[in-house]
């Protein structure tokens, strides 16, 4: 084939997305406008609603600090395990590897019931916190915001640690020990040759992180629990239990709207960090 | 490395504090899920008061346990039509765009890696939303769709990964000795791609076997999926089945990722 031609390659899978995800999105954006889901006449009131509802907002920001939460509690890990994994021998760097590994591939929901086995009332938590004496009876972790975060650390962690050994796997070793026999302290290393060199893998696992922790329906309903209001809960209410579907579009193009301004923001971000 | 400086050991030790955290969270659920499919207790208690494989006899008994069993044959026979259909067309995707030095070929990179920053809640409903409007009643090759459209973005960048190693002058002289571009592909390319393609098909398969949102919209009594049918385990009273599932699929998990990261450095890829 030649140089030409090679773009009719592309063609099927465009086509697949065109008639399984862009026609779908787009007749979700068309409900959010219609009276009902058969779109026989067209209104705001879906919008208003989504908009102009305390509650909805308040889930709105739920969700956005839920993300924005996950992002900060994975990176608070992930960091130090990439920086462990960069200066590690071939073993350890394997057992790591699979470690970030292991747990994409158990399913989120088997993930979210490991998190209700240890955050349970007679759970791993409470039976070491009675068991050293610290407290003394069961302290409640399920169905509370700590708790789910605790959780989405677990479960979102891989989204980060990926992307982050992909970025320090790009840094010559030799300009590490460069730094050093110049005399420059660890901290300065990490801080001018390591930190710049691992922006673009953190930008590119807090996108992922933020995206996946304010959609994660399972865990935030299983672990997180009725009384917490996050927007995903709304879209399969409104969707599933009241069928205002086009409420339920609304609220979910909210949610979508909200990640892909956080994205935009942190590839900008990204950007900028490259050019300073 | 280096010698340390005071204040260098005290940022040595919390840089190691956290990482053997952050390894202990990874870590830690998975092997309580494993300790917990073997508890003797009819509560969630860890540790367990005691083992028995009870949990696992009812897993597999096919009386009681019939609608799981009927759940994970869809999941499975889902994940693996899902699997061929995203990993072929990615691969074609990711040739054309390997080999394409114009500027539609970033573009339309962008554009087919779109569904995985997407909020898969939204795109499940959209799913929902775009069949009921065809008037098409929820079945295993919709699902089959809506899947694809997920795992396609993991297949094509392992697929564009591999490709991007390509030689061109391979491509060429296969075509100078009179191999149309069918033979070529067969006997040149496809051999060559090929750790990327099983790499992709096997995160298609998972993407697909884990997928909640879209299931979540498109499953019916008819099409009943696995992760969905646990969802509701765990939901109402909690079935401690739901412990000894989870143990099937963290050793399938373990099994799979071990063979597959021998056979063509799958760990390494996804970090790639």
């Amino acid at each position: 084939m030649t140089e030409n031609g090679v773009w009719r390659l592309a063609l099927p899978l465009a086509l697949a997305q065109m008639l399984f995800f862009v026609a779908p999105l787009l007749l979700l954006a068309a409900t959010s406008f219609a009276t009902d889901e058969n779109l026989r006449a067209w209104s705001l009131r879906a919008w208003r609603d989504a908009l102009g509802d305390d509650f909805n907002i308040a889930s709105v920001i739920n969700t956005l600090r839920l993300g924005a939460l996950a992002v900060l509690a994975t990176a608070v890990f992930a960091v130090p395990l990439a920086l462990v994994h960069m200066a590690a021998g071939p073993t350890l760097r394997r057992v790591i590897l699979i470690a970030a590994v292991l747990p994409l591939l158990t399913s989120v929901v088997v993930r979210t019931f490991a998190w209700i086995v240890i955050l349970g009332r007679e759970g791993v938590i409470n039976a070491t916190l009675q068991g050293l004496g610290i407290t003394s009876a069961p302290v409640p972790l399920l169905q509370t915001e700590h708790g789910l975060i605790l959780a989405l650390t677990q479960i979102e962690m891989p989204l980060m640690l990926l992307p982050l050994l992909a970025a320090l796997a790009r840094i010559d070793p030799a300009l590490l020990d460069a730094s050093a026999s110049l005399g420059g302290s660890l901290f300065r290393t990490l801080r001018k040759v390591v930190l710049p060199m691992a922006l673009p893998g953190l930008i590119a696992g807090a996108t992922l992180v933020f995206a996946s922790a304010a959609t994660a329906f399972i865990s935030q309903g299983v672990i997180g629990g009725g009384r917490l209001n996050y927007l995903p809960a709304q879209v399969w209410q409104q969707a599933m239990v009241v069928f205002d579907w086009p409420l339920a579009a609304a609220l979910a193009i909210t949610l979508m709207g909200s990640v892909l301004v956080v994205a935009a923001a942190l590839s900008l971000l990204g950007a900028k960090a490259r050019h300073a | 490395m280096h010698r340390f400086t005071g204040s260098d050991r005290a940022l040595a030790l919390l840089i190691l504090a956290l990482a053997g955290c952050g390894f202990l969270i990874l870590v830690g659920p998975v092997i309580v899920v494993l300790v917990t499919s073997f508890t003797s207790s009819r509560a969630l208690q860890f540790p367990p008061p005691g083992f028995t494989l009870q949990w696992y006899r009812e897993l597999f008994d096919p009386a009681r346990s019939a609608q799981i069993h009927i759940a994970a044959g869809n999941s499975l026979m889902v994940a693996v039509l899902t699997a061929v259909v995203a990993t072929s067309l990615a691969t074609a995707a990711a040739l054309a765009i390997t080999r394409s030095r114009a500027g539609w070929a970033r573009v339309a990179e962008g554009g087919f890696m779109a569904p995985l920053v997407l909020p898969g809640i939204a795109f499940g409903l959209a799913s929902l939303m775009f069949f009921s409007w065809l008037r098409q009643p929820p079945s295993l090759a919709l699902l089959v769709a809506g899947h694809a459209m997920i795992a396609a973005p993991f297949a094509l960048r392992t697929v564009g990964a591999s490709a991007a190693g390509l030689d061109p002058a391979l491509l060429e002289s296969s075509a100078a000795l009179g191999a149309g571009p069918w033979r070529t592909f067969r006997r040149v390319t496809l051999p060559l791609i090929l750790p990327g393609v099983a790499a992709g098909a096997f995160l298609a398969f998972v993407s697909s076997l884990d997928n909640v949102p879209v299931s979540l919209f498109l499953a019916s009594a008819q099409t009943d999926m696995l992760p969905i049918r646990m969802w509701g385990m765990m939901e109402t009273a909690l079935d401690v089945r739901v412990a000894a599932a989870s143990g099937v699929l963290v050793a399938v998990a373990f099994v799979l990722l071990l063979a597959m990261d021998r056979a063509v450095g799958l760990a390494r890829r996804m970090s790639g």
